[in-house]
């Protein structure tokens, strides 16, 4: 049905509301005119899940230091990360939360009224190796209190928002970008963004598998859409499972609980991570964490024999694991229920476990994208090997790949990345603005995509959504998840492509009407995850080592030799190639991981 | 919708969903859906039987929903007579111990209906915005480049309200406001007491002052349906109170 298209023009558009997005945008509005576009209301961005803490070398409880804080992130990367954005990232991480707390972030407090720090996994002392203090936090909702303070001075500083505006296509011409399409979801209206440049801050794709600690709404769109005009995937084979999600639902327990003394115990009640970890035991890195759990269960030692462990906080636990590491200190409940007040509400309301009386039960969940858009450390999109910059294309947060996560992202790091690429981004995209012209619009900037909408509305097959998402998700959990093979990635190699198929034949949806179309909008981005995991995919199946999150069961060593590089994967007339860029190292020779 | 429960056996329950619908596109007048879903555990929630109902057996069906675990606010609703949030509410505790359980699902009251169970939430980020909802202080920051300090005591003062994820459970579930939307509402009182308690903030007093006038905290009447609401169990009408209370002594 031929419909209106709204036009609107601002200097920059941010597609995405939450902690990379917000922090861009207060930034870029200081200087030119700024529009944040988001397919929910601010203040329900996934940011606001985040629990354990922003990791900086405040040293307010032990020594650190930024050089520490980079040395962790950098090993943690399984030597992937590209050192100078790791440099930037760890550097300016100690200015920036204290920005944050300038702003009014009700970070917990320390006797002497500085800002409270706890453990997190593989955040260490350099010289000893022992856990360092570092995790800043306000309880157990650290990112719900980044969230909800960026969107007040959002509020503060009159941003303009445009919430419920769904993004679903960037104008891109030749090499510069001129806007981008939304859907208004309340009437179903085509809208375009006219504009001199765009940000990308749209998060992950967790939804791609079945057990997830992400949200609904996280697939991909940004990443997507970029990834449709041109613009390669770096590092898509390396996706984060976060060792210690609820059973079977996948909700996340934040490595504070064992930051603040929580162990793993398996079957036979043992601290299986001391045999893994002996160091940092249940505080190595989370990719180690996570295929320790896994090897316990295949080694059927899971918790009656099923494929979970035992997450366990409680007080006489945690005080007896003390005492044996030769600690000096002892918890209590009330210490718990002061320190993770909301991981005790989600054992309670989820599973009725007391955490205080209880062991928790736990599995490895899909949590998030070290890989994504590529970008340069100030946010600036780049095209291929050699760090062409698309100019006026910027992407932040976790849909962006800097690196400074490489193989595997260092618990804390996810909000670090959120606020230092975000201000950065913010910074010089306005900049950007500034010095540019505003380019013309082609003619019917919206004719495509309105045309793809139209197909997905229209289209009969007598198959539903869900039973496409579903089996998606089901082969990338068995076969793209803790450990795979050649065999296992080509079986969802296989099933994604007759998914894709499925999806663009047979896909058929109920509602056929304007507003609020939440069916229609579903299965667009069910298609968005479908690139996603097929993109995954390939880069899995091509990188023939282990290293990071991306652990090989046919090649279970690291080769340096051959596969220190990153993976891009562009899509050009419908097929995915491969390509690869240089590793940027700096100060830290990569050597093997131990913990 | 496999959701085990711990480490028991789950049990299967059978759930009868009605559904208030709305649909301007269709008809002036809402109509109430009914839906049966089977094979569901007792650890399910109500947001998980609502996508079956929309994934399987009408993708009309229209609502808000993001993170599925309480945190986000997205999915407020009148379920059973009493507002929720659909991703916290667990079929297990709706069932009364028996295996058909009989479910109720309504938009929160007080608002516009758009479609089914989404509302217009845009008078109630009006009030929000109302009462200055951000951090002010325009003193120098410290010449160290570190952070403000702040007492533990001090920050212990207004932990409870920054707690809220402005889902509007509170204030669609006040009389108050039913009687009268222009009636500030719960939810934005208690962001107001989150920095008018915050001992580094400047500006308490324009916000009491603001809550001292017509449609500001003398409309409490101190029913309790906000605390009884809140998913994130605030002290909602202790905060209102602790307001009320600086207002009339003029102290914080």
């Amino acid at each position: 049905m031929p419909r209106k298209v709204h036009t609107h023009t601002f200097d920059a558009v941010i597609v995405g509301a939450g902690g990379a997005g917000l922090m861009a945008a207060l930034y870029a509005s200081r200087q030119v005119n700024v529009a944040v576009i988001s397919k929910l209301y601010p203040t329900r961005s996934h940011t606001g899940t985040a629990q354990g803490g922003v990791g900086a070398a405040l040293g307010n409880i032990d020594e650190d230091h930024w050089e520490w804080h980079a040395y962790d992130t950098v090993k943690g990367s399984d030597y992937l990360a590209d050192q100078p954005a790791v440099d930037v990232l760890c550097q300016e991480a100690i200015e920036t939360v204290v920005e944050l707390e300038h702003m009014g972030l009700p970070f917990d407090r320390l006797p002497s009224g500085r800002i409270s720090q706890r453990r997190f996994g593989g955040h260490t002392n350099k010289d000893t190796g022992r856990p360092v203090h570092r995790a800043c936090h306000a309880a157990d909702r650290t990112g719900h209190m980044i969230l909800q303070t960026l969107y007040q001075q959002c509020v503060k500083n009159n941003v303009n928002f445009f919430d419920e505006y769904h993004v679903v296509d960037l104008i891109r011409v030749g090499d510069s970008v001129r806007g981008v399409v939304a859907i208004c979801i309340a009437t179903g209206d085509f809208h375009v963004f006219h504009s001199k440049a765009v940000l990308f801050a749209t998060g992950g794709w967790g939804r791609c598998w079945e057990v997830t600690s992400n949200a609904h709404s996280l697939t991909g769109d940004g990443a997507a859409i970029c990834l449709r005009r041109g613009i390669p995937m770096e590092d898509m084979e390396f996706f984060q499972f976060h060792p210690t999600g609820i059973f079977k639902l996948g909700i996340l327990i934040t490595e504070g609980v064992r930051g603040e003394g929580g162990v793993l115990i398996n079957n036979e009640g043992e601290r299986f991570m001391e045999h893994y970890a002996p160091t940092i035991k249940d505080l190595a890195s989370r990719d180690v964490v996570s295929r320790a759990i896994f090897l316990e269960v295949q080694a059927g030692r899971g918790i009656g024999g099923k494929n979970y462990v035992h997450l366990d906080v409680r007080p006489e636990t945690v005080n007896h694991y003390f005492a044996k590491d030769g600690e000096n200190r002892q918890i209590d409940a009330a210490y718990i229920e002061a320190k993770l007040p909301d991981i005790a509400d989600f054992t309670r309301t989820y599973l009725g476990v007391d955490p205080v009386k209880e062991p928790m039960p736990v599995q490895p969940t899909a949590h998030y994208a070290m890989g994504g858009i590529p970008t340069d450390v100030d946010g600036c999109v780049i095209l291929d090997a050699e760090n062409t910059v698309l100019p006026g294309l910027y992407a932040a947060g976790e849909t962006a790949c800097v690196s400074v996560h490489g193989a595997n992202r260092l618990g804390t790091n996810s909000l670090v990345d959120l606020i230092v690429f975000g201000r950065r981004s913010g910074n010089h995209m306005a900049e950007f603005c500034r010095e540019s012209e505003l380019l013309p619009l082609p003619e019917d900037p919206a004719g495509e995509i309105m045309a793809e909408f139209e197909r997905i509305r229209n289209n009969k097959g007598g198959t539903k959504q869900y039973e496409i998402r579903d089996r998606m998700q089901q082969t990338m959990t068995a076969n793209v998840g803790v450990f795979r093979t050649e065999e296992t990635i080509s079986t969802a190699k296989a099933e994604l492509a007759h998914l894709q198929e499925i999806f663009h034949r047979d896909l058929e949806i109920d509602d056929d009407g304007l507003q609020f179309n939440t069916d229609l909008l579903e299965a667009w981005e069910l298609g968005c995850l479908l690139d996603l995991a097929e993109v995954t995919t390939l880069s899995a199946l091509a990188r023939k080592e282990s290293r990071g999150a991306h652990a090989r069961d046919d090649f279970t060593k690291r080769d340096d030799e051959t596969w220190m590089k990153h993976t891009l994967c562009d899509l050009i007339d419908g097929e995915y190639r491969l390509s690869y860029k240089p590793v940027v190292l700096g100060r830290y020779e990569p050597k093997e991981r131990v913990y | 919708m496999n959701h085990a429960n711990g480490t028991g056996t789950p049990q299967r329950l059978r759930v009868q969903m009605r559904i208030r619908r709305f649909n301007p596109e269709v008809k002036k007048e809402g109509w109430w859906g009914d839906y049966t879903v089977e094979d569901v555990a007792p650890n399910d929630s109500v947001l998980d039987i609502l996508h079956q109902v929309k994934w399987k057996h009408d993708g009309t069906l229209a609502l808000r929903r993001s993170c599925a675990h309480g945190v986000c606010g997205s999915d407020a609703m009148r379920i059973n007579g009493v507002n929720m949030l659909a991703c916290k509410t667990l079929i297990g505790r709706l069932a009364n111990g028996s295996n058909m359980v009989k479910i109720q699902v309504e938009p929160i009251l007080g608002l516009p209906v758009l479609k089914d169970l989404i509302v217009d939430m845009e008078p109630f980020f009006e009030h929000y915005r109302s009462i200055m909802p951000y951090f002010v202080n325009d003193k120098p920051v410290p010449d160290d480049g570190r952070e403000r300090l702040q007492s533990q005591e001090d920050r212990e003062r207004f932990d409870d309200t920054t707690k809220c994820i402005l889902c509007a459970a509170c204030t669609t579930s006040c009389p108050s406001f039913w009687a009268d939307d222009r009636y500030t509402g719960p939810a934005a009182i208690v962001q107001a007491h989150r920095f008018i308690f915050d001992s580094r903030d400047q500006a308490p007093g324009e916000r009491l002052n603001k809550l001292a006038e017509e449609f500001g905290v003398w409309r409490c009447r101190t029913i309790f349906n906000c605390t009884n609401a809140c998913p994130r169990e605030i002290e909602v009408t202790r905060a209102i109170a602790e307001v009320k209370h600086s207002i009339s002594t003029g102290q914080v």
